[in-house]
């Protein structure tokens, strides 16, 4: 590993780089010289390829959608322009409103999965031995295509063979058939959920730890501040912005889940219990053409996001400051 | 004073190997489902039903990885995967790294307002513009072609792009200066002295926009009907839903298997950058 990836070269908002980049401010725009113009060519060209793209592949779709989302549209034929209607069926479309109430609820999983991940973080940060091993073990489910993950997983929730009721046995417990169950399907959902991410959020958390000065909490021992203290006073306050940092993303992620519920619960699950926001989206656009009315739900899902997205940028820039 | 130094390690030591005990535990939770998997794919039909469990299969049936290529559409599948990601991953890293260098270390009008711009789209979810692009993508005729997965992304990458120019911001612009005052061109510049300077941030980001195309679904299972034009993980998707009514979840269980071992061999091989730059990635926000 060279130099040039450690987190004082790449990362965001480390006093190094700031100062690197105090050294040498940005060319300017201004100056009219032919040497000047030749360079602004060359500029445009070599940043043309991603604006095209963008104007092409999500602003035009954007508006695009925008103006669907006012018709009554299969994506074959013509539109046909229904005003508000989509919006206000929506109001009234109580597989929406479930599906919503759905993905939300998988959110549940974003705090377990967070308090699993930090305990995992503090407990990697001692010298042990195998520290490597099991850090590569606990990201393997990370870097999984959730596909494969998924069918694994619905074979596992199987209530007669599954290997969690196998494992509930054990303890002479008797599982549900998890995926069959509308009050254990989201539970299995969201399990599912943190077993895949765990590696992820702990690695984060391990990363903010170790870049604690040991000096805070050598003066806070001095101090006779006990373990728990110190995690308190220090660590939590310190990897707050990993916190702020995930629990955003988790849920514009989340806002987006639809790969494990259509391959667990090809069907939405027992009484529409499992399917999200998107699930319902797509059936909706490409079982029964509904191109119009899944657009404006695809709409009002957009919005949910963005404004997350809009909160994640406030937050970020406040997390720069915290971790200089 | 020295035998409470002592009794410190000690308890510091006790603490140590309580934590290694839940840390190996927790590790057998996370490791199980995955070594079920493929215990589960060298099963016979009857180990597969068998209670209690069966973990080592008595006799291994390495014949079901034999009988998955011969009558799925896993090798094609493998094959439209690889065209996607490597595709889409060249080509993409290639405008990115170009974009990120015009973006940081050029004289361009509006830069600022081309950097929001672009940036503005991440605020976009792909669900959001879905039906958009399927239409769009249906009226060229490239619905059941890899097109619609390649060709949006080949012209790159906003967040890679973000990288990039956020790392560019380091290097001296007196250098470039340097190399204009010597008479390179932009091309040159680029090519000689802005890609090697790069090339660490690029293998990261490029590593974990592999891992992220080869593993995507949502896409693919919108634009591919074909069962030889699909891509890996809607293979098996499909044949999950085809051999479960059959019961033969050894077949499905080894084509899930190796969907992942690509991955699996790239991050075993490249795991300190990969968790590195997932590190990075994550802090810098």
């Amino acid at each position: 590993m060279t130099s040039a990836t450690t987190p004082a070269a790449v990362g965001l908002g480390t006093a190094a780089r700031k100062k690197a980049a105090r050294r040498t401010p940005a060319p300017q725009d201004g100056g009219s010289t032919k040497l000047h113009r030749i360079e602004r060519r060359w500029a445009l060209l070599f940043v043309a390829a991603p604006v095209i793209g963008y104007l092409l592949f999500v602003l035009y779709p954007t508006g695009y959608a925008l103006v669907a989302s006012f018709t009554r549209w299969n994506g074959l034929g013509a539109m046909q322009f229904v005003g508000l209607d989509n919006y206000v069926a929506l109001l009234s479309d109580e597989r929406f409103h479930l599906s919503l109430y759905n993905t939300f609820f998988y959110m549940l999983g974003i705090p377990i999965g967070l308090a699993l991940s930090l305990a995992l973080a503090l407990a990697m940060n001692r010298r042990l031995v195998g520290r490597a091993a099991f850090r590569t073990i606990y990201y393997i489910p990370v870097i999984s295509s959730l596909a494969a993950i998924a069918i694994l997983w619905q074979w596992a929730y199987n209530g007669d063979f599954g290997l969690v009721n196998q494992f509930l046995a054990f303890f002479g417990i008797e599982g549900p058939n998890w995926l069959a169950d509308a009050t254990w399907s989201k539970p299995a959902i969201i399990m599912m959920a943190v077993w895949k991410g765990l590696g992820y959020s702990m690695l984060l958390y391990l990363a903010a730890i170790q870049s604690v000065p040991r000096s805070l909490y050598e003066a806070a021992s001095l101090d006779g501040a006990g373990a728990w203290q110190r995690f308190r006073a220090i660590t939590l306050p310190m990897v707050q912005p990993v916190t702020f940092f995930l629990v955003v993303t988790n849920i514009i992620a989340g806002a987006m889940i639809f790969t494990e519920i259509q391959i667990m619960t090809p069907t939405g699950g027992p009484e529409y219990s499992t399917a999200s926001t998107v699930f319902h989206i797509w059936q909706q656009a490409f079982k029964y053409q509904q191109m119009g009315y899944a657009t404006a739900m695809a709409i009002v899902l957009g919005v949910l996001i963005l404004l997350i997205t809009l909160i994640q940028f406030r937050l970020n820039k406040r997390s720069s400051f915290v971790i200089d | 004073m020295r035998t409470k130094d002592l009794s410190r390690t000690t308890r510091s030591r006790i603490t140590d190997v309580i934590v290694w005990i839940v840390l190996a535990a927790g590790a057998i939770f996370m490791i199980a489902p995955l070594l079920w998997m493929i215990s589960t794919s060298l099963k016979t039909q009857l180990e597969v039903f068998a209670l209690p469990p069966v973990w080592i299969p008595e006799v291994p049936q390495w014949d079901t990885y034999v009988r998955m290529w011969q009558d799925s559409y896993v090798l094609s599948g493998f094959r439209n995967s690889a065209i996607v990601a490597f595709t889409v991953t060249i080509i993409g890293t290639f405008t990115c790294s170009l974009a990120a260098f015009s973006l940081a270390k050029m004289r361009l009008p509006y830069r600022n307002a081309i950097f929001i711009g672009l940036l503005s789209g991440i605020m976009i979810p792909f669900p959001t513009i879905m039906i958009p692009q399927f239409v769009m993508f249906a009226r060229l005729g490239w619905v059941d072609t890899l097109l619609p997965l390649i060709v949006p992304a080949i012209f790159g990458n906003i967040v890679m792009i973000f990288f990039l120019r956020q790392y560019l911001e380091s290097v001296p612009n007196s250098l470039i200066e340097a190399a204009k005052i010597d008479g390179a061109s932009y091309w040159q510049i680029f090519w000689r002295m802005i890609m090697p300077i790069i090339r660490p941030a690029v293998a990261a980001q490029f590593i974990l926009w592999f891992m992220a195309v080869w593993n995507d679904y949502l896409a693919p299972i919108l634009y591919l009907n074909t069962p030889e034009k699909q891509t890996l993980q809607v293979v098996i998707a499909n044949m999950n839903v085809q051999y479960a009514t059959q019961r033969d979840y050894p077949l499905i269980m080894a084509a899930s298997f190796v969907s992942l071992l690509p991955i699996l061999a790239v991050f075993l091989v490249f795991q300190r950058q990969i968790i590195e730059s997932i590190a990075l990635t994550g802090s810098k926000g």
